[in-house]
């Protein structure tokens, strides 16, 4: 992969934050390229969504560098990377509950659209609006849902609408806070086949738990354990890493 | 597919029912100084022009507190301040003194509305762009903070007044009419409201309105897909303080007096009744409440001076039992869900 597109999308050095006594993130070194869907795995309290959350400037790290096709954005608030390109999903679904799917999805389109300081015409009747939105809900498989408001969604339909909330942003670098949790075996399925479709349209930096997902969909795979990446590489070389086995694999996950 | 699609999700097209329900009450307002005189009650024509002042400023309020879900409990100063535009614009006005050197005094409503807007804008700019660096209960309070040291630095500034206020000897002229009349003031309140009231509607279903409401419930969500929030909150309590200050201007030339009263805490308060009780984050809610508050306020206060013991328990009754305050309730007894 990295022989194809020598220069990565995403590119963290030494990334470093503590909460007091307790060091989340330990120099992270981590390259996601262009087109590739890189999940990143550990056991639980690894620092995983730590990770994310700086990556996507909910959290400022204590030091170290982010770069998004070579622009540092490691000093910016969220906003200002969503400009620049990076999306994300929440583990714990981060929605509108009082909007319907289609307002979610529209908010996302005219936010994409430049600044909201328009307050006279009708933002639910602006058909360039809704019209982009209606693909992207019909898209993720939440059309006959449309007018639902979201308070009333199952959970599995909710995670369904983050997705499709975050890829109406149109990201070229997308964070997936474990997309599958909390899904039944069937809905994990659907998902899935949902980020299959998404790859090389996409780059993807997948954190999840369902390592029959994580195998089936990497194209490569980082390990991290007490907020280190004790190893990189694709799926086989991970599988087959002592280092892992131990660390991670071993404790009965897989 | 599509077809289902669109069956399923396409859009109701816009119900007839509110506008129906809209001119309905256009027409009884334009009605009311009518029947009130046939009636043998012009006392109620008054009692109309307080209900449209105080539901213009507590609609106002509503679009912070309620779209926005920016708690102001300060917006006292920007009713004060636009009440206070006038009176000290009349005042130089009647000395014939320029204001600071600068600007001469006037009579005009179409000067003093504008120069309400302007002033309790301003203030509204830096009171919000300090005030919304906080959030929750640090917001409640600086606001507070904030609208009592207007209070007190205008309950102490004796060239206007002090404690004792403005009198504003006679009300602002508006193309010859006879403003003095109760009648005719009462139509401009109600072209003022029905025209801000219109712009108010347009303005929470905008773009703008949507991300407002987003906002409230979410910021992290609507940081998630690019947006900061700061601006467009900031926006928000300006326009908020702003029809608050137009209102508050109407209400110094309604009363012909302007007073340290307009900037009391306690003002802030009854405009939030005013739309707690109406229905917090409807358009319509705050005006409802306003009308409540200020009948209920007149019908009580006639009986016993002690009115406040029964607005007190019918106020929670509302607040438990409504479930979205007098506008909930109407449209439940109206017939939808």
């Amino acid at each position: 992969m990295s022989g194809i597109s020598p220069e990565p999308l995403l590119s963290v050095r030494g990334l470093a934050k503590r909460f007091g006594g307790l060091i989340a993130t330990d120099g992270v070194d981590l390259d996601v390229m262009p087109g590739e869907l890189h999940a990143l795995i550990g056991p639980n309290g690894a620092g995983k969504t730590t990770l994310i959350a700086q990556l996507f400037g909910e959290l400022r790290q204590d030091a170290g560098a982010i770069r998004l096709d070579g622009e540092e954005v490691g000093h910016l608030a969220t906003p200002d990377r969503v400009h620049r390109g990076l999306g994300r999903t929440f583990q714990i679904t981060q929605l509108l509950p009082d909007f319907t799917v289609l307002d979610n999805v529209a908010l996302a389109v005219q936010a994409r659209d430049g600044h909201s300081f328009r307050f006279l015409a009708d933002a639910r009747r602006d058909e360039g609006l809704r019209g982009r939105a209606r693909r992207h809900v019909t898209a993720s498989g939440l059309a006959n849902r449309a007018e639902t408001r979201v308070a009333d969604l199952s959970h599995g339909e909710q995670k369904q609408l983050e997705l499709a909330v975050a890829l109406a942003c149109e990201p070229r670098l997308l964070l997936l806070d474990e997309p599958m949790a909390g899904l039944g075996h069937v809905e994990s399925g659907q998902m899935v086949e949902t980020l299959r479709a998404l790859k090389g349209r996409t780059t993807m930096l997948l954190v999840e738990h369902d390592m029959d997902a994580v195998f089936a969909l990497a194209d490569r795979v980082s390990v991290l354990v007490y907020g280190r990446i004790i190893a990189t590489g694709t799926v086989e070389e991970i599988r087959d890493n002592p280092d892992v086995r131990t660390a991670y694999l071993g404790e009965g996950d897989a | 597919m599509r077809d289902t699609v669109t069956a399923q999700t396409g859009f109701a097209p816009p119900s007839a029912k509110p506008l129906l329900a809209a001119a309905a009450v256009i027409a009884a307002l334009v009605l009311l100084p009518f029947v009130a005189q046939a009636a043998g009650s012009p006392a109620t024509v008054a009692l109309a022009t307080r209900v449209l002042i105080y539901g213009i400023a507590a609609a106002s309020l509503n679009l912070a507190l309620g779209y926005g879900g920016l708690v102001s409990f300060g917006h006292a100063a920007f009713f004060g301040i636009g009440g206070y535009t006038v009176g000290i614009l009349y005042q130089h006005y009647v000395a014939d003194e320029l204001i600071l050197g600068l600007f001469t005094g006037s009579n005009q409503l179409l000067v003093t509305l504008p120069a309400a807007v302007v002033v309790s804008g301003l203030l509204a700019s830096v009171i919000g762009a300090l005030s919304l660096r906080t959030s929750g209960v640090q917001f409640i309070m600086i606001t507070l903070a904030f609208a009592q040291m207007i209070f007190y630095l205008f309950a102490s500034l004796t060239a206007y007044g002090a404690e004792d206020g403005l009198i504003v000897r006679r009300r602002n002229e508006l193309f010859g009419l006879d403003t003095r009349n109760d009648t005719v003031f009462y139509f401009i309140c109600l072209g003022v409201a029905a025209a801000f009231f219109a712009l108010l509607s347009r303005i929470v279903r905008s773009r703008f309105g949507l991300v407002l409401v987003g906002l409230r419930q979410s910021e992290r969500r609507m940081a998630a897909i690019g947006i900061a929030p700061y601006r467009y909150k900031l926006a928000a309590f300006v326009i908020s303080g702003i029809g608050t200050g137009l209102a508050g201007a109407l209400m110094a030339n309604y009363l012909r007096f302007v007073s340290p009263d307009m900037l009391h805490w306690t003002k802030s308060g009854e405009l939030m009744i005013m739309v707690i009780l109406g229905g917090v984050g409807t358009l319509f809610g705050p005006l409802l409440g306003a009308a409540a508050l200020v009948i209920l306020e007149t019908v009580l206060a006639a009986w016993t001076e002690h009115w406040q013991i029964i607005l007190g328990p019918l106020l929670l009754a509302v607040v438990l039992f409504t479930r979205g305050g007098l506008q909930a309730l109407l449209a439940r007894l109206g017939g939808k869900p």
